[in-house]
């Protein structure tokens, strides 16, 4: 298993109490699969991201990422972990405006200590293989929302992660531009051999999953699969 | 200097703005320096220029201070020092404010006196009682060349040579002999007391000035600190040195305001670059080259501005002093103090929480 989530319990002050946003929530992400998660609003769908991509430490439980336990890590080796482990395509594209798409992707080699010059012809192929290739000197004002989106997925891909976490990122976009978003998604999924969750609200996406699973009030509730216990 | 390099080119509308005012407070920081040492050489450059490392004054009576304008020596103290061990130089000095005359002319000078063939004053082997030294800013004041005549308190006397730049208290300095200058200042109201004002020193390290100040009842200190004891030097440069102070708190500040906003502004981007797995001290090594980049231009170009300006004043009446002290070093303190204050903007960056980056709405 690539990204292993278990028993994780995650809970949020609110007001004098606490407010349970995962409850004893355990998953397992095998490379090369998607696996969505769908749920309302509010059901802990981005929490469970955000526990994944090291970005909250659980109150319990553990999340493994190639054998190693992320949440003992401090921040700085888990700052490490993301920018070499984990590729995160974000809700909305949050390209930096300074920067073409192809700098987009060259960031990630350089937050990662490496030359951008080395980087560029990765940044290309990466641009190509979501279609943007034409468009890689363009700043994000010069790109449509789905053209921004492709971006962040080539960017989320830059450095070789074994994880992709995706967070909606067909919120913005109409039903066809959405469509093929989450088709780029899964055949990179498979041809990266990332081990992918895709948080969506949106069910027509569901037909791309290897495995489904849905989140209520913190818990896993259903497995169209038999990989996902609660 | 990744993403920073290619924020200045993207955002350099915002980025000139801030250049602008950097510039424009280096070279009135730039402007003031050279005036406050030029002001400055005016007031002291013929003290400065003593062949002597140490000023003996009068002491003082209790509760005042040190006073080129209050001092006077007399003859025995000055015979005391010479005679006190690891003193290899006593030199009495008379100093005074009077006016010199020729024809027409009439400027205000400092007098200094010596005693004929006293190192002190440059060709002080040409002084008599019936000649003066002039500094070159006293020839030119007056119009005169060696062989020329002035009159100075009512004396004629005949220039002889025409020697340096000393200036004192803002007035050109005309060298003397003590006795010339004991009848143009008659500072004891007794132009014949054997008198002075100070007594310059030239001193070995084994000399003890204490005790050599209780023997001869009078206050020693060094050339530089006797500067505090003329009286519009002090002032002057003090308020000078204020506003200076000023200049580089509100540059600071200015830049520090700057920076905050500018933090603030891509807190969101910081939050993006956190989240994909960039380390905080990365970050801030690129923000902070950021605004070291943006200070070196701005404070360079404000220092060239203001060179410039002082060639272009050189040689006039404003008395601008054109030099690396003037210039580099207050640029070397803008280009620390804006490190410093855009430093204290940007450690924001260190909270913020790459978790935001996840939210719908940035």
């Amino acid at each position: 298993m690539t990204l292993t989530l278990t028993d994780v319990t995650l809970t949020y002050p609110d007001g004098d109490t606490r407010l349970t946003a995962l409850d004893h929530i355990t998953l397992d992400v095998p490379r090369g699969t998607l696996t969505a998660v769908i749920g309302p609003s509010g059901s802990g769908k981005s929490s469970l991201l955000a526990v994944a991509a090291t970005l909250i430490t659980p109150d319990s439980g553990t999340v493994t990422i190639d054998d190693t336990t992320v949440t003992e890590l401090n921040r700085a080796e888990q700052a490490t972990l993301r920018r070499r482990s984990i590729g995160i395509v974000f809700q909305q594209p949050n390209l930096l405006p300074a920067l073409t798409a192809a700098e987009q992707l060259q960031t990630m080699a350089v937050i990662d200590g490496h030359r951008p010059a080395t980087a560029r012809r990765r940044a290309l192929d990466l641009l190509d293989a979501v279609g943007m290739a034409e468009h890689a000197d363009r700043r994000p004002h010069q790109l449509s929302g789905g053209q921004r989106q492709r971006v962040n997925i080539a960017r989320a891909l830059m450095n070789d992660p074994t994880v992709l976490l995706v967070d909606e990122p067909t919120s913005a976009l109409d039903h066809e531009r959405g469509a093929i978003i989450i088709d780029l998604i899964t055949r990179l999924t498979h041809q990266q051999a990332t081990a992918t969750i895709l948080v969506t609200h949106d069910r027509t996406h569901l037909t791309a999953a290897d495995h489904i699973t849905e989140v209520h009030d913190g818990r896993l509730l259903t497995s169209e699969t038999g990989l996902i216990s609660s | 200097m990744y993403v920073a390099w290619r924020d200045l080119k993207f955002a350099r509308g915002r980025f000139a703005l801030m250049g602008a005012v950097i510039v424009l407070i280096t070279l009135l920081v730039g402007l003031l320096s050279g005036l406050t040492a030029g002001l400055g050489q005016q007031n002291i450059s013929a003290i400065t220029g003593l062949p002597a490392d140490r000023i003996t004054f009068a002491a003082p009576a209790a509760g005042q201070k040190l006073s080129y304008a209050n001092s006077t020596v007399t003859a025995e103290q000055w015979q005391q020092w010479a005679r006190t061990p690891g003193v290899t130089n006593a030199e009495p000095l008379g100093i005074s404010t009077t006016r010199a005359t020729t024809g027409t002319t009439t400027t205000a000078v400092s007098v200094f006196g010596v005693r004929s063939g006293s190192r002190l004053a440059p060709a002080g082997d040409r002084l008599d009682d019936r000649s003066v030294v002039l500094s070159t800013t006293a020839a030119d004041d007056l119009g005169l060349h060696v062989g020329g005549t002035l009159t100075l308190a009512g004396q004629p006397l005949t220039v002889t040579a025409i020697q340096g730049d000393a200036s004192y208290s803002h007035t050109p300095v005309v060298w003397t002999s003590l006795t010339t200058w004991h009848h143009t200042s008659a500072p004891t109201g007794d132009p014949d007391q054997n008198t002075a004002t100070v007594i310059a020193l030239t001193t070995t390290s084994g000399a003890d000035i204490t005790a050599g100040d209780q023997a001869a009842g009078t206050s020693t200190v060094t050339r530089g600190d006797s500067l505090s004891a003329i009286g519009s030097y002090t002032s002057e440069n003090g308020s000078l040195q204020l506003m200076r102070g000023f200049l580089f708190a509100i540059s600071a500040l200015v830049i520090g305001a700057f920076f905050t906003v500018w933090t603030i502004q891509r807190s969101g981007d910081v939050a993006v670059l956190k989240a994909l797995g960039a380390s905080t001290a990365a970050l801030l090594r690129d923000a902070l080259g950021q605004a070291a980049v943006l200070l070196t231009a701005g404070t360079l170009t404000g220092t060239a501005l203001a060179a410039a300006a002082g060639a272009l004043v050189a040689g006039t009446s404003v008395p601008f002093q054109l030099s690396p002290a003037t210039m580099l070093t207050p640029a070397a303190i803008m280009i620390a103090l804006g490190v410093l204050g855009a430093a204290l903007s940007i450690r924001r960056i260190t909270s913020v929480d790459p978790l935001t980056a996840l939210g719908s709405a940035r």
